[in-house]
């Protein structure tokens, strides 16, 4: 089981949010579970929500698109143009929640070779602080009842 | 004893529902603000384990008293701490009620990713990407 831990930092004023994480893994193999559909089909999304792809071309101007669908039913769509694809080391694209339509923000995604091992840095950027705000608050309320079912879990395990 | 605390002046967060009124997104942005400083966010840290003095927060540090009494400042402007109004001390204590609305937006946002992470752990783990 990875010890890896994910830092978020999104500093005051700015619409910006930065998120690291490491993977114990080369570069190529955490690359390719960002461009390859069926992989990313596997993690990406909150969990218990099904992931469709409705398409994935991770290439310079190809566009995705994938919906997640929770429990009840609710579909929330998301879609994006790849403006820089290069193995193994980049991934620049725009990324928009259809819910929120033109609040398009521009992710650059670095990947970093730790000898083996792969660092992610990416770094978003919104339309303006208060899109980042409404955002990533928009996914606060699964966010928080996620987190409250993996805290009973943890505490089931451990105690 | 809550009458003794710099709050009371109007320093206090509207989040904490004292003192002065204040636009909490306001009040947020100007958290934020304080948290952007590794200094200020380790001198948090530090009174998360209790209340201390202005010497007391200066140890761990190589910067001056004066450097870290100018970041109890900023974090006492941002309602993120109190401090009591005994002269000689002034101990600070870490503003609680005021830290949850923050800790709530980067903390949800981080776990979202962070679950999405780990089943990508787990894929390569397994071999399968």
């Amino acid at each position: 089981m990875s010890t890896n831990t994910t830092t978020v930092d999104a500093p005051a004023n700015t619409p910006f949010i930065d998120t690291v994480r490491d993977f114990d893994a080369a570069p190529e193999r955490v690359f390719r579970a960002f461009t390859d559909p069926e992989l990313v089909a596997k993690w990406l999304g909150p969990r218990n929500y099904v992931i469709t792809i409705d398409t994935f071309d991770a290439r310079p101007g190809g566009r995705y698109r994938y919906i997640h669908t929770d429990t009840e039913g609710n579909q929330f769509a998301f879609r994006g143009v790849f403006h820089d694809v290069q193995a193994p080391l980049t991934i620049i694209q725009t990324f928009e929640f259809e819910g929120y339509p033109g609040q398009v923000s521009i992710e650059s995604m670095n990947f970093e070779d730790l000898g083996g091992r792969t660092r992610i840095s990416q770094h978003s950027v919104f339309p303006s602080v208060e899109s980042r705000d409404m955002i990533v608050a928009s996914g606060m309320e699964g966010g928080l009842k996620e987190s409250m079912d993996r805290l009973e879990e943890l505490l089931a395990a451990e105690g | 004893v809550a009458s003794e605390h710099v709050g009371q002046l109007g320093q206090a967060p509207a989040l904490a529902g004292s003192g002065e009124e204040q636009d909490p997104e306001d009040q947020l942005n100007k958290a934020f603000m304080a948290l952007a400083d590794p200094v200020r966010r380790k001198i948090l840290a530090r009174l998360a384990q209790g209340d201390a003095t202005v010497n007391q927060l200066a140890e761990p540090f190589t910067v001056t008293v004066q450097a870290i009494s100018k970041h109890l400042q900023v974090l006492e402007g941002a309602g993120l701490i109190t401090r009591s109004r005994d002269a000689q001390r002034r101990p600070c204590h870490l503003n609680t009620p005021a830290l949850s609305p923050l800790a709530d937006w980067i903390e949800n946002y981080r776990q979202l990713a962070e679950e999405r992470f780990q089943r990508l752990d787990a894929l390569l783990e397994k071999g399968e990407a």
